[in-house]
């Protein structure tokens, strides 16, 4: 019995219409092992995890959980077999505290009090097995981001779970977060717990897993011990091609400040105070990233930079113009027309129609040039060739713009922006989450975009959760804290541990070492 | 994602689904007529040959679904833009009294022109009425979907005091206003036939019927070929893209719900100044809720809408007939059977789905193996 691989798949295939979303997926992962999945975004990884919890059935082919061969036919199947997701996107009511999100679904009958004390019971006994201190009766809105995650985990193992699916569970978290994380993941391992990790970051598959698979569109590329492969390896098994940064850094001085932001404070949609009495400039030939953990006013930023966000006080100044200070805003509109690309860090929420076709995103935002619109009616021919000169530039795929955005893959969507942000090739550009959702190997076109811009002379803002990603491309990096400006860096003088330090709110003039006794 | 991966091509889309739908409300009505005790097949002849069998019935059908277009049009340019317009009926209301004020102001001078400015006074009027409800949402975030059904309520309010009060005819009885003055009328289809030597048999039909078809028209134009149409269509799936895209999402909320209104108001063409000739009290006879049907069995698309309007066109005639004809089926029964069909053509419309896209997957497997 102990010797039955906790998951094996056989020839497990799943279709979409015409689209083999999966294609003889032979996947064998060990009792008490962390087993790594890896493949770029639209390799067919997502699809397999659904069909491992239930969500999806597959077309043919056999699962078995612990020697046994199960037809999951939906999540509670999978839970009775004792496998739980813990999902990218917390499943958690926020308002409800951790004990009440745990026990939802599982409540029995009628009146809630005895089951909660039952669970109550029961969580205290976990919590002290697994090492948790999460406090129960606190709402989960109070939580920081790890926090939530482990209650995502609890809850799995108040379930009964023997087999975690996380599900790219680092994407949230900062580096202190993911060494927490780790942390636990390898205490889980130790209580005979497997885990199934999936993630497109190299390292961490490094640093935690036993075993890897690789995935590259819909079939297994590799399976190999974690301790006979290195990065370099596992990149070129998901791309299929040894991937290279082509754009080197030209080792310029930067140019004259694009990009003034000068006492700004902005309100979020709550009303809360999001941007503290921020200042900074962005000067041309640069590239200067905004690092911070999820929801520390990045986005507030974003939006008072493009003209989305009113500022409470202070002011913005692009070149010469005042572009944004209180009771004066200029519009997306014109602020494009002044050479300001903005390209949109929830590219679904914003930058683009998911349900238009991609021809009719590619004049979002621009449909009011002559170009494209004259005495209000459109241009459809200039427009349906300047979606064709989109798809060829970035090598947009599928080749048909008539297709719903939604249909294409997360790369081939943010291509599709870039594109349509580069067309007229703005002096300035704020980027937010320049690869969110994208391929790997999208991912290194994207960077050398970026720095083939900056070599240029722009002016480029980037904002991104990804501190890996920032580092690669940024030339100084500002950190955000709580709507504050924690600390700015040179890339010369970055180091991860220090930035880790600034986004959890550590002041530069508070010394690292100080901090870390 | 699953929504996604069962997407079909357009003509399956916009064609096969929504006959499929049909067919099982018709199936289902049969059953109904069946249990009934009497012959569906029957039923089924009268429908269509009340609809389609002479010409009279043939005028009626399409007098009928003249008001289906106007609503339907109404809903479906508030729907793009991300509105769920209710108040058509209150709107069309209010076009009905601006096309009487328009006639009674000039129709004894210039019967002509009192025409043309009625025309105008239908779309202003329903406009306008479309306009409060949507200021309020726009500016205020109050639900148009509430406020434009109390709208309803007022506007019916509103036409039963001015019938009982200030326009009603002089001496009457009734809620209704006094005869239009003579030449302030929209032509007869008979006439406007007769005019080209064909004869054809007298009928509500007038050329209102060609005003919802240039509306239906200019309705598309809008969606697919102005900078306005687009910038609608992208607020109305997206607010968050259209600010990003510098769109005002509360200008074009209430322009897009001003032309809903101004299209319910036309509805009032087609039954005061093409055949009633007078203002009656509640003409509007519920057509604006049947537009929400319409709408969206036509898929929102203009040329689906006067296709889902011929049907209830003939639903209503042909639904008559049967009811005329058999004496077992009593007129609420018609109203069954069009209850069935905005069920599953309007309200299910994925209903076939699975099925429909299996065998085409089928298909398309065996096309390409």
């Amino acid at each position: 019995m102990t010797t039955a691989p906790a998951i094996e798949t056989k020839d497990l295939c799943k279709r979409f219409g015409a689209v083999q979303a999966n294609d003889n997926i032979s996947l064998l992962v060990e009792q008490g092992t962390v087993h790594g999945i890896v493949g770029e975004n639209g390799a067919g990884k997502s699809t397999l995890l659904k069909m491992l919890f239930g969500f999806y059935q597959p077309n043919s082919g056999d699962l078995i959980v612990n020697g046994q061969k199960l037809d999951l036919d939906s999540p509670s199947d999978a839970m009775a077999a004792g496998i739980a997701m813990v999902h990218q996107h917390f499943m958690l009511v926020e308002p409800f505290t951790v004990l009440e999100n745990i026990i939802l679904g599982a409540e029995g009958q009628g009146m809630l009090d005895h089951a909660k004390s039952d669970a109550r019971a029961k969580l205290l006994g976990l919590e002290q097995q697994f090492g948790f201190d999460l406090p129960l009766d606190t709402p989960v809105s109070q939580l920081s981001v790890g926090e939530r995650q482990r209650v995502e985990i609890l809850k799995a193992l108040f379930r009964g779970a023997d087999i975690l699916i996380l599900d790219e569970p680092t994407a949230v978290l900062t580096p202190q977060e993911c060494d927490q994380l780790f942390e636990l993941v390898r205490l889980l391992k130790s209580r005979g717990k497997t885990i199934l990790f999936v993630t497109h970051k190299l390292h961490e598959i490094m640093a935690i897993t036993d075993a890897v698979t690789v995935i590259r569109a819909g079939k297994v590329i590799t399976r190999v011990g974690t301790s006979d492969t290195s990065p370099e390896d596992l990149a070129e098994a998901m791309v299929g091609a040894k991937i290279s940064r082509a754009v080197e850094r030209a080792g310029q001085e930067h140019g004259a400040p694009r990009l003034k932001v000068e006492g700004v404070s902005a309100q979020s949609d709550l009303g809360h105070a999001a941007l503290k009495n921020i200042s900074f400039e962005l000067f041309d030939g640069e590239v200067l990233g905004v690092a911070g953990v999820a929801g520390n006013g990045q986005t507030e930023l974003l939006d008072v930079l493009t003209g989305l966000r009113p500022v409470s006080s202070g002011a913005i100044t692009l070149g010469e113009e005042i572009v944004n200070s209180l009771n004066s805003m200029t519009d997306p509109i014109e602020l494009r027309r002044a050479g300001l690309a903005h390209i949109a860090e929830d590219r679904l929420k914003t930058g683009v129609v998911a349900d238009m076709s991609a021809t009719e995103n590619a004049i979002l935002g621009y449909q009011r040039e002559q170009d494209f619109s004259d005495n209000g009616l459109l241009k459809l021919s200039a427009i349906n060739d300047a979606a064709e000169r989109y798809f060829e530039s970035q090598d947009v795929r599928p080749r048909d713009p008539s297709l719903a955005v939604a249909s294409f893959s997360g790369g081939n969507q943010q291509k599709l922006v870039i594109a349509r942000e580069l067309a007229r090739d703005p002096q300035t550009l704020i980027i937010g989450q320049p690869t969110r959702g994208v391929d790997i190997g999208a991912v290194t076109k994207i960077h050398d975009q970026i720095t083939e811009l900056r070599n240029a002379g722009k002016a480029v803002l980037v904002v991104s959760a990804d501190l890996d990603e920032l580092m690669a491309i940024s030339d100084r990096i500002i950190v955000m804290c709580e709507g504050e400006i924690t600390g700015t860096v040179d890339i010369g003088d970055a180091d991860e541990r220090t930035i880790g330090l600034m986004m959890a709110g550590a002041h530069k003039e508070t010394s690292a070492e100080e901090v870390a006794v | 994602m699953s929504a996604q991966a069962d997407k079909l091509p357009g003509a399956i889309e916009a064609i096969v689904m929504p006959f499929l739908n049909t067919l099982i409300a018709f199936l289902l009505s049969g059953l109904l007529i069946w249990a009934l005790g009497e012959d569906p097949l029957y039923a089924l002849s009268l429908l269509f040959d009340g609809a389609f069998g002479y010409q009279e019935g043939i005028g009626y059908t399409f007098y009928y679904a003249t008001n289906f277009i106007f609503t339907g049009l109404a809903v479906s340019v508030a729907y793009h833009a991300g509105h769920f317009n209710i108040g058509g009926e209150g709107q069309a209301m209010l076009g009905g009294l601006g096309l009487t004020l328009a006639v009674f102001w000039l129709g004894d001078t210039a019967p002509l022109l009192s025409v043309i400015i009625a025309i105008l006074g239908a779309a202003v009027f329903g406009g306008a009425w479309a306009f409060i409800p949507a200021w309020l949402q726009a500016t205020r975030g109050s639900h148009i979907v509430i406020t434009t059904i109390m709208f309803n309520f007022i506007a019916s309010a509103l036409l039963a005091y001015l019938l009982v009060g200030p326009l009603q005819r002089p001496g009457g009885q009734m809620p209704e206003s006094s005869d239009f003055p003579e030449g302030a009328s929209l032509m007869k289809f008979d006439e406007l036939m007769s005019f080209f030597g064909v004869s054809f048999e007298q009928s509500p039909l007038n050329v209102s019927f060609l005003i919802a078809l240039v509306m239906a028209f200019a309705v598309w134009f809008l969606l697919t070929r102005t900078r306005f149409g687009y910038e609608m269509r992208v607020a109305g799936k997206n607010q968050s893209a259209a600010a990003f895209a510098g769109i005002s999402v509360p200008r074009v909320t209430i322009i897009a719900l001003m032309m809903s209104g101004a299209l319910a108001g036309m509805m009032g063409l087609n039954e005061l100044l093409g055949e009633q000739l007078r203002l009656i009290g509640n003409f509007t006879l519920g057509y604006g809720f049947v537009g929400i049907a319409v709408a969206f069995m036509g898929r929102n698309h203009p040329l689906g809408i006067v296709l889902a309007a011929i049907l209830f066109g003939v639903l209503y005639q042909g639904g008559a007939e049967i009811a005329f004809e058999i004496t077992t089926i009593s007129s609420d029964m018609i109203v069954v059977v069009q209850g069935l069909v905005i069920i599953f053509a309007g309200a299910m419309p994925h209903l076939m789905r699975k099925p429909v896209s299996a065998a085409y997957a089928r298909l398309v497997g065996k096309g390409a193996a």
